[in-house]
């Protein structure tokens, strides 16, 4: 294969994959509380739809990325009050968020004025170090090309990663979890534990979305996420709740979908409707195979169930 | 440790009411620092009330308690543990997925924000040597056998700081060599200066292990004694009362002439290596016309007993033959075929499906019968002809047509289970408990249908956590100690007192 399509395909897989990375890490803080949030896709539309409207009304993206995550946070507050303090059934709650999300985002769409819809892009994020170390060989279109969001998502694998397995709060945040009855004999506080990190995950769906109409679309449209927060979701569990890998997945996933306009340029004939199905078919099997190869699973125990204190 | 006052905990006039029925009355109980202190009695005794008081689950309705001199009335189990008192529940507060380190330092305000596998695996080391107990720190708790999770769960509480110490029926599930390190590490906790509290039926955990025993009966306190000071004689006869009425005695020779119905030969149910099997060797017999009763105190293998009976269990080793034929291998459905029928213990999840109406429910178990369906479909109006015949011929009230019989009340839902079981004609019944839960009318109103069985010649395995009914139908009684039937006799020739000391595991 030639060296420069390859490289070319991994900086899209990259580019398509880093709206997934951080919408899929906030996930896994989310799950490893123990709550199932399935609103992922309606939170990153909320996200992806503030950004823009801020960045267009001020022609900074900072500004937009940071509305894009406290409006997600905020949005992602209505699950939390639902799953955590109403005890609702946490699929029914995730599924009707996202619709409430597309449709809610749709109607801020056509606010404003011009309505932020049919507004142009009012700024986007660049690449961090200049365009001469761009085409240094291999380092510098995979490593030095991108935007600062791209290195934002790498920090934070990186540091969710090392929240869960090496702070204090994420030893908490795993044991509310696993077993929130322990965790609660304990003295730790379920509740304010699982609200914090339904907020935080919230919070990263945001950026996701934000990404997505800041740089990767620098546009907003209705229902643009077009099935990337699902993505983020499965993606979560192929990881088993760790955020390296989801990293690797996501890039993976971004890879085998950009595979096609890659086959396409080294002239391969296969249908186009075939290579859209790949990257699913390539993620089950995937799937299958490292959960059965799975020593222990990292799947919180308590994941989807609400907790109340036993009392007489 | 504060010994301030001699006394670890002192308890004044406890009383304890659950919808106004009384299982705590009065009591005065005293814990002395450094001392093990048994507290003894039946199943239902008031010995977990009176502990989860103590460990700030329940709130008593009347009385007082005082912590270490200071009045002490802990609002959750939380408060208490901050207080520094700490139960060790049957069911321990372990995260299984997580190691024994973070289970250990788990909510302890002393852990670094920062920290690593190996540093917290240090720090849990250090808790470990200070109170002389050892478990792999890193190992994951999931993966301990139920001895060392127990030991894990008294490191956690020691962490944080607990003076006194309380433990419901810790060797409930520990083979004999872990309730062995089990007590030595104790002893060790009370010569520190710690306040012991074990809860216990168990007549020989008492005189070897504790240093005084407070018994109850019925919800009061009938002694507190020096433990050197009494016999395991006395204390059986304190915790059971003398004043029971001795077996029914059924002089009609034919309960014990009957066919056997029910054979079981060194049936044993051994689920993990690791722990005590369930159940060891049993044999017995059931006959025709005879109501054979169990007794022991519960988590002695009665319930599985009853499994491998029913066919929701299977044996190890050992045949059950039901009218001499071998079942042992028979699925559920084919005893059932084969004249069994079934109460099971827990009649709200097992027996009925509360959210269906009474039609529903009379017909599980015969929704084959061909008498109720056509093909693949039911007949409505025999099935419901046939229920209101059940409901007239055992009383049942409350039902509502078009309501779920979660609608019923407790009797009313047992008499239904039995009516279902009996309407089927069975050769044999298992009754677990099926008086569990009811007042006296209502049970009285349940032994009555199971005599009156007995008097049609079906053969009657009952099990009860209540002695007195137990002893009061049954024709031939049979004592369960740690899975084993450790006594078999007619109930016309047991003492009560004896049947007491079986149940304690005295011979």
């Amino acid at each position: 294969m030639n060296d420069w399509v390859l490289i070319q395909s991994l900086v899209v897989a990259v580019s398509t994959g880093t709206p997934v990375v951080l919408a899929g890490s906030g996930a896994i803080l989310t799950q490893r509380s123990g709550v199932l949030d399935l609103g992922v896709e309606g939170t990153m539309l909320i996200g992806a739809v503030t950004g823009f409207w801020v960045t267009t009304s001020t022609g900074s993206p900072v500004a937009g990325l940071v509305v894009a995550v406290l409006a997600a946070a905020v949005f992602s507050m209505i699950q939390g009050v639902l799953a955590v303090s109403l005890r609702a059934n946490q699929v029914v709650v995730g599924v009707a968020l996202v619709i409430l999300g597309s449709g809610l985002s749709s109607f801020i769409g056509d606010q404003g004025d011009p309505p932020v819809a049919r507004r142009f892009s009012g700024g986007i994020f660049t690449p961090v170090f200049p365009e001469s170390v761009h085409d240094w060989p291999a380092v510098g279109p995979l490593l030095l090309s991108h935007d600062p969001v791209v290195y934002l998502s790498w920090a934070f694998v990186a540091g969710v990663q090392w929240y869960i397995f090496r702070t204090r709060t994420g030893m908490h945040l795993r044991a509310v979890g696993h077993d929130p009855a322990s965790a609660d004999a304990a003295g730790l506080p379920v509740s304010a534990v699982r609200y914090l990190h339904v907020a935080l995950g919230g919070a990263a769906a945001g950026a996701g979305g934000g990404y997505l109409t800041l740089r990767l679309f620098s546009d907003w449209f209705d229902d643009m996420t077009a099935g990337m927060g699902w993505i983020a979701v499965i993606l979560v569990i192929l990881a088993s709740w760790r955020s390296l890998r989801l990293l690797v997945a996501a890039y993976a996933f971004g890879a085998i979908s950009s595979l096609g306009f890659t086959l396409q340029l080294l002239g391969w004939k296969i249908p186009t409707e075939l290579l859209a199905i790949l990257p699913f078919l390539v993620v089950y099997l995937v799937m299958v195979f490292v959960s059965a190869a799975e020593r222990r699973s990292q799947m919180p125990a308590s994941l989807a169930e609400p907790y109340f204190r036993e009392s007489r | 440790m504060p010994q301030d006052t001699e006394l670890a905990v002192r308890t004044i006039g406890i009383s304890k009411e659950f919808f106004g029925q009384s299982v705590l009355e009065d009591v005065d109980f005293d814990l002395r620092w450094g001392e093990i202190h048994a507290l003894l009695g039946e199943n239902g005794a008031g010995k977990s009330t009176l502990c989860s008081i103590l460990a700030g689950l329940y709130h008593p309705t009347r009385g007082e308690m005082m912590l270490a001199g200071a009045p002490y009335s802990p609002h959750s189990p939380h408060a208490a543990l901050e207080a520094g008192v700490g139960m060790v529940y049957q069911h321990f507060r372990l995260v299984e997925q997580m190691t024994v380190a973070e289970n250990i330092l788990l909510g302890n305000p002393d852990v670094p924000v920062r920290m690593t596998a190996s540093g917290l695996a240090g720090r849990a080391r250090e808790v470990m040597d200070r109170h002389g107990l050892w478990i792999e720190p890193t190992k994951y708790v999931g993966d301990l056998a139920v001895g060392e999770k127990q030991q894990a769960e008294i490191l956690r509480l020691l962490n944080r700081g607990v003076k006194v110490l309380i433990l419901d029926e810790p060797t409930a599930v520990l083979t004999p060599r872990e309730a062995e390190a089990l007590f030595a590490a104790l002893r060790n906790l009370a010569d520190q200066g710690r306040g012991v509290i074990l809860v216990t039926h168990k007549l020989r955990e008492v005189q070897q292990s504790a240093d005084t025993v407070t018994v109850l009966r019925s919800g009061k306190k009938v002694a507190h004694q020096r433990v050197d000071d009494t016999t395991t004689h006395d204390l059986a006869r304190l915790m059971i009362g003398d004043d029971l009425e001795p077996g029914s005695g059924s002089v009609d020779a034919s309960h014990t002439t009957g066919d056997k119905l029910l054979e079981l030969h060194s049936v044993s149910v051994v689920s993990d290596a690791a722990t005590r099997p369930e159940l060891d060797g049993v044999n017995l017999t059931v006959r025709a016309g005879q109501i054979v009763g169990v007794a022991g105190v519960s988590g002695n293998g009665q319930r599985e007993l009853a499994e491998v009976i029913t066919g929701l269990r299977t044996t190890t080793s050992g045949t059950i033959r039901l009218r001499g034929e071998d079942i042992s291998s028979q699925t559920i459905g084919g005893r059932i075929k084969k004249g069994m029928g079934f109460v099971p213990e827990d009649r709200l999840t097992r027996g009925l499906v509360l959210g269906l109406e009474i039609e529903d429910n009379v017909l599980l178990r015969s929704q084959r019968d061909r008498g109720f369906r056509i093909g693949p479909f039911l007949r409505l109006s025999a099935i419901n002809q046939w229920a209101r015949r059940l409901i007239d011929r055992f009383d049942i009230r409350g039902v509502r047509k078009g309501l779920p019989i979660s609608v019923l009340s407790g009797g009313n839902l047992q008499r239904l289970i039995l009516a279902r079981e009996l309407s089927r004609q069975p050769a044999l019944l298992v009754a677990s408990e099926p008086t569990r839960g009811l007042d006296v009318g209502a049970a009285e109103a349940v032994q009555t249908i199971l005599k009156a069985e007995r008097g049609r010649g079906v053969g009657i395995l009952l099990f009860s956590g209540d002695l007195e009914e137990v002893l009061g139908i049954s024709d031939e009684v049979v004592v369960m100690y740690e899975g084993r039937v450790v006594a078999s006799r007619p109930a016309s020739e047991v003492d009560v007192a004896q049947v007491g000391r079986w149940m304690a595991g005295l011979t």
